[in-house]
């Protein structure tokens, strides 16, 4: 979607403010707003495509004015509620009113590190050959879904080439409502900076995007 | 998303909590009571992503393919089998991609859809690599972003940007400073920065000699 969190070549949000020896988290919270979604995450009730979703479908000037892990927050609590794991209602109390709906799995602390050093890939076998090869000329399609989608609005319409093939992956823009991995293959493809910026691109720089195959066409 | 830290966490005088805080420990009383979480895994999620996962295990990467060649062409063909050699993996590292700073060539990693990082070499990323200024204009002004971080780099060096729009997360190998030939690999590793891996800085400077060091 075109929401606010497609900034990629944005105006007026002023300088880079590193933070000199940064704590990794800032309040007691966002701690636990962190462990949460990651645990409730791993339920299975939603995936983290539907995850990110539900961050950038909030309102735009509400997305700007939050901080990050209050984007996390509002994106799980709005999750909860359109799962029916848990109502607006209980949420606001902090009791539960109704039973608790089935989960896939829950996340327990032993086995925990293993698990997520382990990691999820979310690579995937794929029997369609790849479209495109090394070195080919592109264009990312001029599409724009009013739902999730990973394709950047900077490069859109513009044309590019393959530098790397990826492999196949399962599919963001089906898979964050639930409608299927869909695995597709996924390219890198190099953009020269002046073609996506004009004259105010850095000359001779270049920019790559991880393009998922139905976002390119032929050029 | 802005760039404040902790806006919501004024804790004013003695018990008193903050409506964030007490939201948010309304809801895990709720999913605990629910059965869909146990406390204890969020602690060691917390632990683990505060305490072990850093860019300490990045810095190691790096110093190891700065000692090693056979490793560092592996690191470059295929990172995310090479990082595992050194028993760093998981989430948000995957499918890692490792890119080569050169004098010809500079590398700048950035999400601008949202926040997408190597968590198993770098940690949790920084608000700023959240953030929209950084998000905006990384690729638009790589060159005045690098400024902000006291990066000035030659006309002649080129700058790739790479936007992680799926899953596939970067790791940017910075070049070896001069003047560390023989240098132990713990002794790289205390060089290499979280931005030097990100693309927004560089390796640490070496220790200036006392002598030479201003008064």
């Amino acid at each position: 979607m075109n929401g606010a969190q497609d900034l990629g070549g944005a105006h007026g949000f002023g300088p880079v403010v590193p933070e000199p020896d940064e704590p990794v988290f800032h309040a007691a919270w966002e701690r636990r707003v962190f462990a949460m979604a990651l645990a409730m995450g791993y339920t299975g009730a939603w995936n983290l495509d539907g995850s990110r979703a539900a961050r950038e479908s909030l309102p735009p000037a509400e997305y700007l004015a939050s901080s990050y892990y209050a984007i996390w927050l509002k994106a799980l609590e709005k999750q909860l509620a359109a799962t029916g794991l848990a109502t607006p209602a209980e949420m606001e109390a902090g009791r539960a009113a109704e039973p608790a709906k089935p989960v896939a799995r829950t996340l327990a602390r032993d086995g925990l590190e293993q698990r997520f050093r382990a990691g999820f890939p979310s690579s995937r076998a794929t029997d369609a050959p790849a479209r495109f090869a090394l070195g080919d000329a592109v264009r990312a399609r001029n599409i724009h879904p009013t739902t999730h989608t990973r394709l950047p609005r900077y490069v859109r319409g513009k044309r590019g080439r393959i530098v790397r093939v990826d492999g196949a992956f399962v599919f963001p823009d089906t898979n964050a409502y639930q409608t299927g991995e869909n695995p597709v293959w996924l390219y890198t493809v190099a953009f020269s900076a002046q073609d996506l910026w004009g004259e105010s691109g850095d000359p001779g720089g270049t920019v790559t995007v991880a393009a998922f195959e139905p976002y390119l066409e032929p050029a | 998303m802005n760039q404040h830290h902790g806006d919501h966490d004024h804790v004013h005088h003695g018990s008193e909590i903050s409506p964030v805080e007490a939201r948010v420990r309304a809801l895990e009383s709720l999913l605990t009571e629910k059965g869909y979480l146990d406390p204890a895994a969020l602690d060691a999620l917390v632990e683990l992503y505060e305490t072990e996962v850093g860019p300490h295990l990045g810095a190691r990467v790096v110093a190891r393919a700065w000692v090693d060649p056979a490793f560092r062409t592996r690191l470059l063909t295929e990172a995310t089998p090479a990082i595992a050699e050194l028993g760093i993996g998981g989430r948000g590292g995957e499918h890692m991609v490792v890119v080569e700073n050169t004098p010809e060539m500079h590398n700048l990693v950035v999400c601008t859809l949202c926040s997408c990082y190597p968590w198993p070499v770098l940690g949790l990323p920084p608000v700023w690599y959240k953030a929209p200024p950084y998000r905006a204009r990384a690729v638009i002004d790589p060159r005045g972003v690098l400024a902000e971080f006291g990066v000035t780099l030659p006309e002649t060096t080129r700058i790739t940007v790479w936007d992680s729009t799926a899953e596939t997360r970067y790791m940017v190998l910075p070049m070896r400073p001069a003047g560390t030939e023989g240098f132990s690999e713990e002794a790289l590793a205390a060089l290499v920065t979280r931005d030097s891996m990100i693309g927004t800085g560089l390796p640490r400077a070496l220790p200036v000699e006392p002598a030479e060091m201003p008064v």
